[in-house]
């Protein structure tokens, strides 16, 4: 059971971001994070299903090529797909057991350590937007009062995702989420600029841009954009060694 | 290009159809439209310098504007009037572009005021896929008669391809768009899917060189 106090903590962190220059790429960051400190899952990632109804990576907790590749194999199967298709969350998945269900993505995810898996709704009303996804590297059950609060926190990435820009118009929608799909790529690049420049890996470079971002109080998004437009303002971060 | 243009007027609820290349250097240009009246429509945005179709290539995100009566006296206050004139009425533009890796935008017309249905919001995205894989072929020089089957759509979701582009990029010395280019080319030339290739960059097991 998690702690009321450290919990709350999150939901004003969360709640606070909600502003006017809320930034959808680094709020699914956060929520990732969160999420997987607070259930001590190995991992947490937010996936967006787009206009084609083909679910994205939007964010992880961490960066690992290995996790983010799991996330993306969902596009085609897995927990992720079968709760965007009806709308339901998947709990407590024991991936040793699943090969039959999801012969793809199960015995990846075990390769990867991982042995259970759930994924909770990014629903509003009717509607799926996309699924929240954790791995746990043990087979215990997540207790049903932990379900609910997960879903409670997959239920304000949606909220969040709706509020920007107060979206009425399901033009708004399409014109946001295609802008954060492109910048989740944007990312990627950035990525690969800065693995290219200081000679390490992608997952490294996300570390290093992510403390960047961190230590000058600097969103994601601003930062990765600056790395393709402008890299000589980033110091270190742009500056081979 | 002018094909898919046509096609995609005749497949979508759309009057008209247009596509525009566009640079951070340089004039952008009106490369194919569905008709010349169209075209027409695509080339006013140039000449006053604003409108849906440069909106979507500078935000990255698509411009819906499917009232341009109620859109024209905020968004644009000089190329709403004019595109009514032309009896545009609402205007979508998609921007073709990977990441920031840009290279312009496709513009949907409608004589009707009015949103584009999800399903044809589909469609539309589809035609801006393909059109932004038609560009990308165009702007490489390597035989493009063979070997096309082993590449498949420059879009496909795969992070490494991306993470790729950045790398080569500052390898080379070169704009992400030009290092798409390069990392297309190579996998024509090679004839392998441009996943592994993408994967071989970022495992530096591969390094495309200075010069093609």
């Amino acid at each position: 059971m998690i702690a009321a106090e450290r919990l709350a903590q999150v939901f004003v962190e969360l709640a606070d971001t909600l502003t006017d220059d809320f930034d959808l790429i680094e709020f699914l960051q956060l929520l990732a994070t969160h999420t997987s400190d607070l259930f001590d899952a190995r991992a947490a990632g937010l996936l967006l299903a787009d206009q084609r109804g083909r679910l994205q990576v939007m964010a992880a907790s961490d960066e690992r090529a290995e996790l983010l590749e799991l996330f993306q194999v969902q596009a085609h199967e897995g927990p992720c797909q079968d709760c965007f298709t009806h709308g339901e969350a998947v709990v407590n998945a024991d991936l040793t057991q699943a090969h039959h269900r999801w012969p793809t993505f199960a015995p990846r995810a075990v390769a990867a350590g991982y042995r259970s898996v759930h994924a909770f709704p990014l629903r509003l009303r009717k509607q799926t937007y996309g699924a929240l996804n954790l791995f746990g590297t043990d087979t215990g059950q997540m207790a049903p009062a932990d379900t609910k609060i997960v879903q409670a926190l997959a239920d304000i990435a949606t909220i969040g995702m709706l509020q920007q820009r107060a979206i009425q118009r399901g033009d708004d929608l399409t014109e946001q989420l295609q802008g954060a799909l492109n910048t989740r790529i944007v990312i990627e690049q950035a990525k690969g600029m800065i693995a290219q420049t200081h000679a390490i890996t992608p997952d490294q470079a996300f570390n290093m841009l992510r403390d960047y971002c961190r230590r000058n109080g600097l969103p994601l998004t601003d930062v990765a954009n600056r790395v393709i437009t402008a890299p000589a303002s980033l110091g270190e971060l742009m500056t081979p060694a | 290009m002018q094909r898919l243009c046509r096609a995609a007027s005749t497949a979508l609820p759309a009057t008209g159809v247009g596509v525009s290349v566009m640079s951070d250097q340089g004039d952008p240009a009106t490369v194919a439209a569905s008709d010349p009246h169209s075209a027409t429509v695509e080339d006013l945005q140039f000449t006053l310098g604003e409108g849906p179709c440069i909106d979507a290539y500078n935000s990255g995100s698509p411009v819906m504007a499917p009232d341009l009566a109620v859109a024209a006296r905020v968004r644009w206050p000089g190329y709403g009037p004019a595109a009514q004139e032309h009896g545009v009425q609402a205007a979508f533009a998609f921007p073709l572009q990977i990441g920031a890796a840009r290279l312009g935008a496709l513009d949907i017309y409608r004589d009707q005021p009015g949103s584009l249905s999800p399903e044809t919001l589909v469609e539309a995205l589809t035609f801006a896929d393909a059109a932004m894989t038609g560009l990308l072929d165009a702007q490489q020089h390597s035989n493009e008669d063979d070997a096309a089957p082993a590449l498949d759509d420059a879009l496909d979701n795969r992070f490494e391809l991306y993470q790729a582009q950045g790398m080569v990029a500052v390898q080379l010395g070169i704009g992400l768009r030009e290092s798409m280019i390069r990392i297309r080319a190579f996998a024509y030339a090679q004839n392998r899917p441009l996943g592994h290739v993408a994967d071989d960059i970022v495992a530096r097991r591969l390094a495309l060189e200075t010069d093609p």
